[in-house]
């Protein structure tokens, strides 16, 4: 007789594993280190993270799975595949940055964030999110999706005496809990009609479900995406994002921005590519509806912001990350229509990771300038160049990388692979109603970016550079520029077989 | 005309891409020691003069070292790929339609880098200047040099952002809005040529354009070639402009600095145009033929539009500007280049390009002398100028005047200045367009075009009256004749303006064979 005992790939398992396994290791050495040592947590949670990210380099060979049911070994509910890795780098490599955010952050901040605590949760969080899309059953999705969210909840509420801060959280958790609620209905419905919970297993079944379970059948397909839409921001699940973002401390406004999406989307892809590709008729058009509503209310919210409003500048990188999270979601819904559903999603994948790099850096540099303009508004960045030429001209790339015209060449060719999906797939109006939001969007990326090399109004602010703000800056924007030289590195995931 | 070696061409026409874009990225840094200058803004204005001459010089070089026998075989073609993923190539080469505005834009941004050193641009510093000015000549001659279809695009956005910033910080009265209505237009046109180009090459698995235009449509079905040219020429006539998609140019053209109405008028413009020629005609016959007979009402209507525009500005008390007013001209030139692409003969298309070629010379030669008037006087509205009698150029600043004159009769297209040809031959083409198209309607349009030639005639020649002519007031300020380096600016302009009238085999022999083969099947 077998064994009764999945045997485990610790390979495999290994970058989230080291994420939350340091993230204990921090909180149970916060207790004995000593408040001048502090810091250390900081730059062992760095190092923890990186380790992580390295250790997706043994993984590229070859497709590996592990927790797979002991009688049909095809059947995994971990797997680490093409997709799994590159959502996994996007994750890690994303915390890793808005973790170099943090370090500065909390120096900072003093005595008013708990280092201990924060790191904790940071890379629980952190680890919940990478290990998201290698799941490959509906409970680990739905548990791996809890424990990126309530590590956030936590993080965004962290800022002591701060009443913005906690009237965030409040509001994230709740509307994240409804969410949350919400998909589980949906993933017991999916449950009840196929009697699985494995993607691959759904996929197959659902085809064959008796004529009377059909609605549950529909309607747990429609449940299960409010969730995920939710973590995407997509329109109407997308209020919470601006009080939430200007609530929480900046590099955790960073991390939701790359990180939240990266979880929603992966989850989204799993859930209609994977699990129900025959119900396409259902998640193709309302994922289309849905994309062409996000993009226009988010670039629409960003444009109306004022320059001159108390933190603005982060609610405009909220604003414009809804917007955003409109362009990912065009393929995915394109992948309904398309005959080769994976170049779809290779062209959301290719878009996730210029997104995340650039807009990474445009946080790295709100956080510097956040430094000496408590309010951080827009109107801050004014004459930027003219006291630290080189951040104002990463910021300039970086803006108009988001907004897809060139220099920013990484940013536009990500945009023409979005749009090719849609052509592809004869989504023709979706990619209309994406041609005049990038219009729209460039009128706000580009007032900004032409503020910051205005003449400045008065006395221009000198801004120091701290290590790892200057670490994180470098690291985005020399991705950003190698991107924009060779666009093929992320290009290529339109190209090859992802699942 | 002299022997080149294959790999020296090869070199020459990429260096014209990437030379400028090296450049722009040197002029940020500070000056080496020994090239210092007498000050931080001198050495960088300078700096922009020699890579621009280098450009020049290459440009020159490349074109006395094309083959003049086989102008429309491709030549000094590089092919690499680049983003295999997409399927896009670094496809660059020049043939007989791209070579003369290769050399164009060259000859334009050098003089206005020229014009620039002598005379620096009011307003921040002259650094951003030059490097905007080094990135703009990248992206226009990267758009006439390559031959992949989102490439093309790249090139036509990448004029996008320094265009902008050289009107909204270097240009004058209304600059802002001017430029937000200039990006925000092109723009928008621009996504939708997009989405046009990615169905072309989408449906016929290739962005190669020397592929499309040797498939020559045939693997595009009829529908998806009308929805293509739609989306394409939508974006290419908000460039060119037509009407009634143009009212983005007046305005750009009024705030922007001198440099760059010549730029925008002289080669900015050609990039849609260019794009009818290269992109549409060859790949999307069908598609085109559909739309041609628009495309030409619409062009006829921007000719009679632009000189009736003009005509109510030239009016004695319409405070009509000058700049505006070249500006107003251009939508009509434009429309007579736009005329000659729609009736889709090589007659008119060769006239297209030879109206591309003159009108690329005369009106950048217009808008720098208006900004040298504009710099004496401080104004360059009709009414100030003129006053009761006339600004009387002639009297206080001879040669100024007789330029002005010159650039003005040269635009109305006066027999043996370059103007006349490509008007001439564009009205020709709509005499007897090609099989398909309905020729009384294009009879029609050609009777309205050479109304508006006449319309043309008379605004420019009241402009003429009112500016050069006149009585010298006993109280008017001195004024400065033309300047030694105005005279290195512009000399070139005057030259190649009569050289084209006179001996205009120099071009059409060019482009004529190339045409040819374009309409009939794609280039080898």
């Amino acid at each position: 007789m077998s064994s009764l005992v999945q045997s485990v790939d610790w390979l495999a398992v290994a970058p989230p594993t080291i994420a939350a396994v340091v993230g204990l290791v921090v909180l149970v050495a916060d207790l004995f280190v000593g408040e001048t040592r502090k810091p250390l947590l900081g730059w062992l949670s760095v190092a923890g993270l990186a380790a992580a990210t390295l250790m997706l380099l043994p993984l590229l060979d070859a497709d590996r799975s592990t927790f797979c049911l002991v009688g049909d070994t095809g059947v995994c509910s971990y797997t680490a595949d093409r997709f799994t890795l590159v959502i996994q780098f996007l994750v890690l490599g994303g915390a890793l940055l808005a973790a170099l955010l943090s370090v500065t952050a909390l120096k900072d901040a003093g005595k008013r964030l708990p280092e201990g605590e924060y790191w904790f949760l940071f890379l629980s969080s952190a680890a919940g999110a990478a290990l998201l899309p290698a799941s490959r059953d509906l409970a680990t999705l739905i548990v791996a999706l809890e424990v990126t969210s309530l590590p956030a909840f936590a993080l965004v509420g962290l800022r002591q005496g701060d009443r913005r801060s906690s009237e965030a959280a409040l509001k994230f958790f709740l509307s994240s809990v409804t969410a949350t609620a919400v998909s589980l209905m949906g993933v017991s419905f999916l449950y009840a009609a196929t009697g699985t919970l494995h993607l691959t297993r759904i996929a197959e079944r659902i085809q064959g479900v008796d004529g009377q379970l059909h609605t549950l059948a529909q309607t747990g397909v429609v449940l299960t995406l409010v969730g995920f839409a939710f973590k995407t921001a997509a329109v109407p699940f997308h209020f919470w994002v601006p009080e939430t973002y200007v609530g929480a401390p900046l590099p955790i406004a960073a991390y939701l921005s790359v990180i939240g999406k990266a979880v929603g989307f992966s989850g989204l892809i799993l859930v209609t590519v994977v699990a129900l590709p025959s119900y396409a008729d259902v998640w193709g058009p309302a994922l289309a509806v849905l994309a062409a509503l996000t993009m226009t209310v988010g670039n629409v919210g960003a444009l109306r912001q004022q320059a001159t409003r108390a933190h603005s500048a982060v609610r405009l990188l909220a604003w414009s990350s809804v917007g955003q999270a409109g362009y990912l979601l065009v393929p995915i819904a394109a992948a309904a229509h398309s005959d080769d559903p994976e170049k779809s999603i290779g062209s959301t994948l290719a878009y996730a990771l210029m997104y995340g790099a650039v807009n990474l850096g445009a946080f790295a540099v709100a956080a510097l300038v956040g430094r000496a303009h408590r309010l951080n508004r827009v109107a801050d960045y004014r004459g930027l160049y003219a006291s630290s030429p080189l951040t104002a001209l990463l910021m300039g790339f970086f803006l108009l990388c988001l907004a897809g015209l060139p220099p920013g060449v990484i940013g536009l060719f990500a945009k023409v692979t979005v749009f090719s999906a849609a052509v592809d797939a004869g989504l023709g109006w979706l990619a209309v109603v994406m041609a005049v939001n990038v219009v729209i969007a460039l009128v706000y990326y580009l007032q900004w970016t032409a503020l910051l090399f205005r003449a400045p109004e008065g006395e221009p602010v000198e801004h120091r550079l701290p290590a790892p703000l200057t670490a994180a800056l470098a690291l985005t924007g020399v991705l950003g520029i190698a991107l924009s030289g060779a666009p093929q590195l992320v290009l290529r995931f339109t190209d090859t077989g992802l699942f | 005309m002299i022997d080149i070696n294959e790999s020296v061409m090869q070199f020459l026409l990429a260096f014209l891409v990437v030379g400028p874009l090296l450049g722009a990225a040197a002029a940020l840094l500070p000056a080496p020691p020994g090239l210092k200058g007498k000050s931080p803004e001198q050495a960088v204005l300078r700096h922009g003069v020699t890579v621009t001459g280098a450009v020049l010089v290459a440009a020159i070089v490349l074109a006395l070292g094309f083959d003049h026998d086989q102008p429309s075989k491709m030549q000094a073609t590089t092919d690499i790929s680049w983003i295999p993923a997409l399927d896009v190539r670094i496809h660059l080469g020049t043939d007989g339609i791209s070579l003369p505005l290769l050399v164009l834009t060259a000859l334009l941004t050098f003089l206005s880098a020229l014009h620039a050193y002598f005379k620096p641009p009011a307003g921040p510093s002259p650094k951003a200047f030059v490097a905007l000015l080094l990135v703009l000549e990248a992206g226009t001659l990267a758009t006439f040099a390559v031959l992949d279809l989102v490439l093309f695009f790249l090139a036509f956005e990448t004029v996008l952002i320094p265009m902008y910033f050289l009107i909204a910080r270097w240009g004058g009265e209304g600059r802002a809005e001017a430029a937000w209505r200039f990006i925000l237009y092109t723009l928008l046109g621009s996504v939708v040529m997009l989405l046009g180009l990615l169905l072309i090459g989408i449906e016929a698995g290739t962005f190669d354009m020397v592929a499309l235009a040797t498939d020559n449509g045939r693997s595009l079905t009829t529908s998806v070639q009308v929805i293509a040219v739609l989306a394409i020429g939508v974006g290419l006539a908000v460039k060119t402009p037509m009407w009634p998609l143009h009212s983005w140019l007046p305005d750009a053209h009024t705030a922007a600095p001198t440099v760059g109405s010549v730029l925008l008028a002289g080669v900015l413009l050609k990039m849609g145009t260019y794009g009818f020629v290269r992109i549409l005609l060859p790949a999307a016959p069908d598609g085109f033929r559909t739309f041609a007979p628009y495309l030409a009402a619409f062009a006829v209507v921007g000719i009679i539009y632009g000189s009736l525009a003009c005509l109510a500005l030239a009016r004695r008390g319409a405070k009509g500007d000058l700049k505006r007013l070249i500006a107003y001209s251009s939508v009509g030139h434009m429309g007579f280049v736009l005329l000659g692409i729609a009736t889709m003969t090589p007659t008119g298309v060769n006239g297209a390009l030879f109206a591309n070629i003159a009108h690329g010379l005369i009106t950048g030669l217009l808008f720098f002398l208006v900004g040298g008037l504009k710099e004496r006087t401080g104004s360059t509205d009709l009414d100030a100028l003129a006053r009761e009698t006339g600004a009387a150029l002639y009297g206080r600043a001879p040669r100024l005047g007789g330029l002005l004159a010159f650039g003005a009769v040269a635009s109305l297209g006066l027999p043996g200045l370059a103007g006349f040809w490509g008007e001439m031959l564009a009205l020709f083409g709509a005499f007897d367009p090609a099989e398909g198209l309905s020729r009384p309607a294009f009879l029609t349009f050609m009777a309205i075009g050479a109304f508006g030639t006449l319309l043309t005639a008379a605004y420019l020649l009241v402009v003429v009256r009112r500016v050069c002519m006149g009585a010298v007031p006993q109280d008017a300020p001195e004024l400065t004749d033309v300047r030694g380096y105005e005279f290195a600016a512009w000399t070139p302009l005057v030259v190649l303006t009569v050289v084209a009238g006179l001996w205009p085999r120099a071009l059409l022999g060019l482009t004529d064979p190339a045409v040819q083969q374009l309409l009939a099947g794609g280039t080898r």
